[in-house]
């Protein structure tokens, strides 16, 4: 049972002695064992999460406890955890273990909250429907037979379930946020280079970020406040000051210009996607904010683009797979090259290898300047759309999929209408804006609607202002 | 015709550099050589999942310094991009490097070759990239795998094809060597392959403006190896196309024991690389201060020593060349001058007696027991008549074993040069004497029997006698008699 809306709440209950976070991490593993049935984690930390529960308790009770003191968090497992499997859902890393701890995983900790397990998604985090894993597919907590989204669908799910208070996720083209849309949580993916990589498996570098999934604004503003900031360990991470995004949400009721790009709302949407957008934005006219409809034409390349782009980097951040020094490796092989042939044959997923094929090819020697060189082109004049747009408004307002959760096995017999999933959410990853998805109701089945925000970069306190009062909208 | 005559041999060199930084280029680990395997590792250069490069400047810096000594222009934004391909000595599948915009492009060197004009070999590039480990071979269970040298940082220093002989290959590799020593960024061992070279070589019938087709060898691991090797390729192209065959495009693995170059097997070679920005790591952006201040700190490079050597010290260019080949050598003969004005003899000391002793020895100048003061004092002991030498030179022998000065050595043995008129005449008087025969021979105009008085006065005198008093001394006494 939960007694609290974020974590503020959760700290008071439990200063106050109302909540034991013994109980509280009990509550959670409870969850976690009850509905194992979604798949949401690879692993569960119960002793070490009792443990920490315990030792945070009392620094609570001292007066020293962090930031987060006593935040159960579940982590994506491509994020490393010192001592722990890090697996990437994939059967090459069934049984690695990590000898580090990621950056954005440490300053969690380093504030007190308790780590209580990794969670499942798509292998090496690629996919929109986390069936990609070789740890099974997760579930929809609203329908087992639905997908969660993906990739970080596991984190989505122990958000969503009552199974933590809040989750790490990575997003390169969307797999914070629209696992988020299709499991009913807020999800945040910041801008590039916000929040260290160190210690993430990469998938495609200049595109991954690591975000929280939570079940409130106000928790995704704590979240990002520590993991956010310059690390010497990422040479691309950004120097510029984080800002303390609760007690900025706590002072502003600014009017926000909000922008409404056309190109997010054309064929293919989900009708009763639409009208929960419009109707928010009706909503948002009418408390005062200004609505404007503005364009961003090279949306209708982004799908290209994002892919070309990925794969490049997927084909060269996937070479150190190769069965050599760590990880698995097939039996049986005669020669060097067989035994990286079988390995990586054997032990890479179905979607990982296309990626890295494809990846190669756009590489490869007289086809680098007609894709890789062309697509890094095309991902400039995408970045110029959203500086122009940003000129004029202070956020985005777009769905956040083109649908609500699909049937599991729906999609994944066709890697484009899969790729497709991915529409809205490519564009702030192309460009390294920041967006957010916040819930806003749910379709007929019952199956969440999720809508995105997106700011310009550093402007994640937009994303945090909006989200409130959405937030407030749909109480 | 000769072949020398027909073909004309094109030669391109890439010369990597292992720097002397404390750390690694992407990690802190350290970057000594010499640890036990895979002691200096960690999740960075060992290439784990997650981990991401941050780049060491001073790897920055030593590119700079060696572009500035061979006259590159320095590109203030440089790519660092990945060399992707398999081998189990690279942990991230993929080597950090450099493709487009290198740190360092255009430059040139000089080299001299006995009785030739000086030839400009023009530099295309230098850029930083990160080493890769060791496969070691025939280990009890197979190969294994050190990952110590894993991300400890090169410079790849590229000719263009303007070299055109492997007497001229060597040439320029001595002279490389020599510059990254000066500059201090590497110790230049080929040997222990910190300083490593692979040729590019074919050749062409004289005259003509098309190049033939290339092969590369690899795995010379001594200057000597750079030159037999290249020879080896030149010598064997020529007789496939004196034969009326065709060079096929490879490379060849150099032998040094059998002293021939053999083709890796094909599928090692047909690569790809795939080479790409690398998104971990930005451009590197060098601003107008950190050039200028890396410009300043440049330290006196071996032109500048010879300059100085030949126009101050008045040396022949020969010996300013031999004393500046290391720049170990040079500074002691620096310090050597400054304790005497005698600089030809300090060079020939040097030339002669300290170089057959590091060869014998097989030692630095660093070990070298003389100091450059002591070595003065035995130079100025001569200057000033004290001591012959002959003397000298057995003074020499003494300073290398007891470790004391010329002076001590010079009084304890009781070596100071005979000088005096007064007390050579006495002497020389005595042996006369002791000769009647000789004297009769010399006085008839024998000149022989002249040098077998002189030796007979050195042997009395142990060798003291200044030979240029005792030459007119009895030079005087015989016209006397």
């Amino acid at each position: 049972m939960i007694q609290y809306d974020n974590h503020r709440q959760k700290l008071a209950l439990i200063c106050s002695g109302q909540l034991s976070l013994q109980e509280n991490v009990e509550f959670f593993l409870s969850n976690i064992k009850k509905q194992s049935n979604l798949n949401a984690f690879i692993s569960v930390f119960e002793e070490q999460a009792r443990k920490q529960a315990s030792l945070v308790a009392s620094k609570i009770a001292q007066g020293n406890a962090g930031k987060l003191a006593g935040m159960v968090v579940a982590v994506k497992d491509v994020l490393a955890l010192e001592g722990e499997k890090l697996t990437c859902a994939s059967a090459i890393l069934a049984n690695f273990t990590s000898i580090y701890t990621a950056t954005a995983v440490q300053k969690l900790i380093d504030e007190d909250a308790v780590i209580i397990g990794k969670t499942n998604c798509d292998e090496f985090a690629m996919g929109s429907s986390n069936e990609n894993s070789a740890f099974g597919a997760v579930k929809n907590p609203v329908n087992a037979e639905y997908v969660p989204g993906g990739s970080s669908g596991g984190s989505a799910v122990a958000v969503a379930a009552y199974m933590c208070d809040v989750a790490l996720g990575t997003d390169t083209g969307g797999s914070i946020r629209q696992p988020a849309s299709f499991c009913g949580v807020v999800g945040l993916k910041p801008t590039y280079s916000r929040v260290s990589r160190y210690g993430l498996t990469a998938f495609a570098s200049s595109f991954d970020t690591i975000g929280p999934f939570a079940r409130s604004i106000d928790d995704v503003a704590a979240v990002m406040e520590v993991i956010a900031g310059y690390d010497d360990r990422d040479a691309t991470s950004s120097k510029i000051a984080v800002e303390n995004y609760i007690t900025e949400l706590s002072l502003t009721s600014d009017v926000l210009r909000i922008g409404v790009p056309k190109e997010y709302f054309g064929e293919g949407l989900q009708p009763e996607v639409r009208s929960a957008i419009t109707s928010i934005l009706d909503k948002l006219r009418e408390a005062g904010h200004q609505i404007q409809e503005v364009s961003l034409p090279s949306t209708r390349n982004a799908i290209a683009t994002y892919y070309i782009l990925t794969m490049a980097e997927v084909s060269s951040n996937l070479e150190r797979f190769d069965g050599a020094r760590y990880g698995e490796r097939a039996e049986n092989s005669a020669n060097l090259n067989d035994m990286y042939c079988n390995s990586r044959t054997e032990k890479l997923g179905k979607e990982v290898k296309r990626r890295i094929l494809l990846g190669t090819y756009v590489l490869s020697a007289g086809y680098y300047d007609a894709y890789y060189r062309k697509a890094q082109q095309v991902r400039r004049l995408i970045k110029e759309d959203f500086s122009r747009v940003f000129s004029q408004v202070d956020v985005l307002v777009t769905p956040t999929a083109p649908t609500t959760a699909f049937r599991i096995g729906e999609k994944s017999t066709d890697p484009l209408e899969m790729y497709l999933s991915d529409i809205y959410t490519t564009s702030a990853n192309l460009a390294g804006i920041p967006g957010m998805s916040i819930p806003v109701g749910s379709d007929n089945n019952g199956l969440p609607i999720g809508l995105q925000i997106m700011a310009n970069e550093f402007q994640e306190l937009e994303l945090l202002k909006l989200g409130s009062v959405i937030e407030k909208i749909m109480r | 015709m000769n072949k020398e005559y027909r073909y004309e041999p094109v030669i391109g060199l890439e010369v990597h550099a292992q720097l002397l930084t404390n750390t690694k280029i992407f990690c802190g680990c350290s970057a000594k050589f010499g640890a036990a395997p895979n002691t200096n590792v960690c999740p960075v250069c060992l290439g784990h999942p997650g981990v991401l490069p941050v780049l060491n400047e001073r790897v920055v810096e030593f590119a700079m310094k060696m572009g500035f000594a061979v006259n590159c222009s320095i590109n203030q934004k440089s790519i660092i991009a990945r060399k992707n391909y398999f081998y189990p000595d690279s942990p991230k599948g993929y080597q950090i490097s450099q493709f487009e915009l290198p740190v360092c492009e255009n430059g040139h060197v000089i080299v001299s070759l006995k009785d030739k004009e000086p030839k400009k070999i023009r530099i295309k590039r230098i850029h930083i990239e990160e080493d890769a480990g060791k496969s070691v071979h025939d280990l009890p269970y197979g190969t294994g795998i050190d990952l110590n040298r894993c991300g400890t940082p090169l410079i790849e220093i590229v000719t263009e094809p303007d070299i055109s002989s492997a007497e001229e290959a060597a040439a320029y590799m001595m002279k490389i060597r020599q510059l990254v020593q000066y500059l201090g960024i590497c110790d230049g061992n080929m040997e222990e392959g910190s300083l490593r070279c692979d040729a590019n070589v074919s050749i062409r019938p004289r005259g003509s403006e098309t190049l033939g087709t290339k092969t590369e060898i690899k795995n010379m691991n001594s200057f000597r190896n750079v030159e037999k090797a290249i020879l080896f390729e030149i010598n064997r192209q020529h007789e496939i196309l004196e034969d009326g065959g065709s060079i096929i495009q490879q490379t060849l693995l150099w032998d040094a024991d059998a002293e021939e170059a053999r083709p890796m097997r094909s599928k090692e070679e047909a690569h790809d690389y795939r080479y790409f920005p690398d998104p971990d790591l930005l451009p590197v952006i060098i601003s107008d201060s950190w050039l200028s201040s890396v410009r300043e700190s440049l330290p006196e490079l071996p032109a500048s020593y010879i300059d100085r050597f030949t126009n101050v010290f008045g040396l022949p260019v020969y010996d300013a060349e031999v004393l500046t080949q290391e720049k170990s050598i040079a500074t002691y003969f620096d310090e050597v001058c400054k304790f005497t004005t005698d600089y030809k003899s300090a060079s020939n000391w040097i030339m002669g007696e300290v170089m057959r002793i590091l060869k014998e020895q097989k030692i630095e100048i660093c070990s070298f027991p003389i100091t450059a003061e002591a070595l003065a004092e035995l130079i100025n002991l001569c200057q000033n008549n004290t001591i012959s030498i002959k003397i000298a030179r057995e003074v020499f022998g003494y300073m290398i074993v007891e470790k004391k000065t010329a002076g001590q050595i010079v009084k304890e043995k009781q070596l100071v040069q005979l000088s005096d008129e007064g007390a050579i005449r006495t002497i020389i008087a005595e042996i006369l004497t002791k000769f009647p025969n000789e004297l009769e021979e010399l006085k008839s105009g024998k000149e022989k029997v002249f040098g077998f008085f002189v030796g007979q006065i050195m042997k009395e005198t142990k060798g003291k006698a200044n030979p240029q008093v005792v030459n007119t001394v009895l030079r005087a006494m015989v016209t006397e008699l």
